[in-house]
């Protein structure tokens, strides 16, 4: 699988390099900078984009800025994008176009290799990941202030949240240790109640839960 | 070629003079036609609108007639900048925007510079209108007395004084055509340092008293303190969180990596279990850096500016919170970051004590001003108090000119409003 990687810190460069060779992956461009990035996502056409929000020359968001421009020019390019900070603004906008593909994760994430590339993986494959830390912020706002979300029991809200982050059915209940069944008879019993269609699309449930959470403000 | 030299340069001269002189003339006279209708006009309506304020009617139209009074002495200011490089200091007190109509017309009688003024205003169409006037009389007269010199006496059969000439024959038309003369030489002189003078009749009257910026430099030293106290605070929060927190997780990592190294061969086991713990101190110190991040600068705000990160504090909130943004480029970092403290911390307050079911952020920049309105639906009876939230945020805007209003009725609803003045880029 080939990876094109932006990131302007030379250890952070090098040790997902590492990273990501040692698990298979093929570094087909590691650059530092935005229109770096941009010329080797439009030659290289890679299977999946590893990206830090910030980068030079202007150290704002030209890492997220140039993504998104790229998934313009290529609907559904799968991006993982990295940040020391996660905010629901970005990952809204990555999410907006609906295609799927789309990774958001704290660098931190990094630290638990097997868990990461399971996220590159995922997101290659057309799937999202957000960090936990976005669904969290979701979460907490909306049980507060939203009736439907309030009629979830604590093991269904526990479900969407790892749903929200892009988790197959067989992965949450690995994570819960319960059956598959179980939690097919969660999801099913949470689109009702959020009055959504079922689905089996792993993307598809992401984008549902985040539109739905999206509404009301 | 010496000679056509000087020639030239005398002729350059001539051009020279003549070219300020009637630039001075023709400023002059526009200046005195613009001026005497305005200050007339201006200080009629003033009298009126002010001698009508116990009947009520001036309590509506005194802010309008002073603001249009101000406006008419901030023109004249850029005027005598622009004309004669006489610079005048405007220092009107900022009035609350959203101050209703009685709390604007006292403000603005309050304010020593409306009074003064009022007080140029009477100068400005007696002594100013004259010395505006000047050059260009100064240009017109000769002209007249050469004029009769030339043949017009002819058309004053009874005789015609030209200045102390009495004009009743060619020869005494050929005396005011002398006079017309010295005149002329007068007009080659007199005009710029007339017209400056005029600024400088302006400037004595209009510029603040030595007490307005003796009030000016003691707001300045005070707001200067409160900044230099706050940043000081704020450095050893920060200093005491890294100390407690980010730092003393890289030494207990550190510690762990020391033993993990003598364990590595006598208890594998034991060493994965203490690389398992280093990791999550890791995670946590990097957690710990995070939250001061973002209590120093945040990242949204360095990356996106202002809107964008209120709309992402807007996202933290509890409640839902709709954001209206209309800015056209980025302001100063410390602005920004100001704006954006403060803006925090008034959605703070209204979150703990509003008990509101939803909030308003409004941000634009018009006339060189950042407003910022936080509005609630929640139970009102806000006060810029000692101690509270809300006069912390006063202080910190205090630093930039900005100014904090707080409309909050009991009941609700709660509107606070900022301004900064600030130009984007």
């Amino acid at each position: 699988m080939r990876v094109v990687l932006a990131e302007d810190l030379f250890l952070l460069r090098d040790g997902l390099v590492r990273l990501l060779e040692a698990h298979d992956f093929e570094i087909a461009a590691a650059v530092e900078s935005g229109p770096e990035l941009t010329r080797a996502l439009a030659e290289l056409e890679p299977d999946v984009a590893v990206v830090d929000v910030r980068l030079p020359p202007t150290h704002t968001d030209e890492g997220l800025q140039c993504a998104l421009a790229a998934r313009r020019a290529r609907p559904g390019l799968p991006v993982l994008v990295l940040s020391q900070h996660v905010e629901q603004l970005y990952a809204r906008e990555l999410l907006a176009d609906g295609t799927g593909g789309v990774g958001y994760l704290l660098k931190d994430r990094v630290f638990d290799a097997a868990q990461f590339v399971d996220a590159v993986h995922r997101v290659a494959a057309g799937g999202t990941a957000m960090d936990p830390q976005v669904i969290q912020q979701l979460l907490t706002r909306r049980a507060a202030a939203d009736q439907p979300l309030g009629r979830l029991t604590p093991r269904e809200l526990e479900v969407l949240e790892l749903m929200a982050q892009g988790r197959s059915n067989a992965a949450i209940a690995g994570q819960l240790v319960v059956t598959e069944r179980a939690i097919a008879k969660h999801t099913s019993n949470i689109f009702a109640k959020l009055d959504l269609e079922v689905s089996d699309d792993d993307n598809r449930r992401v984008l549902a839960v985040l539109a739905y959470l999206d509404q009301g403000r | 070629m010496s000679i056509e030299t000087q020639n030239s340069s005398a002729r350059g001269d001539g051009l020279t003079w003549a070219r300020t002189s009637g630039l001075a003339a023709v400023r002059g006279l526009g200046l005195a036609l613009v001026a005497l209708p305005g200050a007339v006009l201006c200080l009629v309506l003033s009298l009126v609108s002010i001698a009508l304020i116990p009947i009520g009617v001036g309590i509506v139209t005194t802010p309008w007639v002073l603001t249009g009074v101000r406006a008419f002495a901030d023109w004249r200011r850029v005027v005598a900048a622009e004309w004669g490089g006489v610079r005048i200091p405007s220092a009107y007190r900022p009035l609350p925007a959203n101050a209703n109509p009685w709390g604007r017309t006292f403000g603005m009688l309050g304010d020593p510079a409306t009074w003064r003024d009022l007080r140029w205003l009477p100068v400005d169409m007696t002594a100013g209108f004259l010395t505006a006037l000047l050059p260009a009389v100064l240009l017109l007269y000769p002209v007249e007395g050469l004029a009769l010199a030339a043949g017009l006496w002819r058309a004053f059969p009874d005789g015609y004084w030209y200045a102390f000439v009495p004009v009743t024959g060619q020869a005494s038309a050929f005396g005011a055509g002398a006079l017309a003369l010295v005149f002329l030489l007068l007009f080659r002189l007199l005009p710029a340092p007339v017209l400056r003078a005029h600024f400088r009749l302006t400037r004595a009257l209009l510029t603040p008293s030595q007490a307005e910026l003796a009030e000016r430099v003691r707001v300045l030293t005070e707001t200067r303190q409160d900044a230099v106290d706050t940043s000081a605070a704020e450095l050893r929060r920060i200093e005491r969180d890294l100390h407690d927190g980010a730092q003393a997780r890289l030494v207990a990592m550190g510690m762990d990596l020391g033993t993990i190294e003598l364990l590595l061969d006598k208890d594998p086991q034991k060493a994965k279990e203490l690389i398992a713990q280093a990791r999550k101190s890791s995670v946590d110190a990097l957690a710990e850096l995070r939250d001061l991040v973002r209590g120093i600068h945040p990242p949204v705000l360095a990356e996106r500016g202002l809107g964008d990160a209120v709309r992402a504090l807007a996202l933290r909130l509890p409640l839902p919170a709709e954001v209206t943004v209309e800015l056209s480029g980025r302001a100063d970092a410390p602005v920004e970051s100001a704006a954006y403290f403060a803006v925090s911390e008034v959605l703070t307050n209204a979150v703990k004590h509003a008990d509101a079911e939803r909030l308003w952020i409004d941000l634009h920049h018009e006339d060189g001003t950042l407003r910022i309105s936080v509005t609630d639906d929640g139970k009102g009876g806000a006060v810029i108090g000692a101690g509270s939230g809300l006069a912390g945020v006063e202080r910190r805007l205090g630093t930039f000119d900005g100014v904090l209003a707080v409309s909050s009725p009991a009941g609700g609803p709660t509107m606070v409003t900022m301004e900064i003045p600030c130009a984007l880029s």
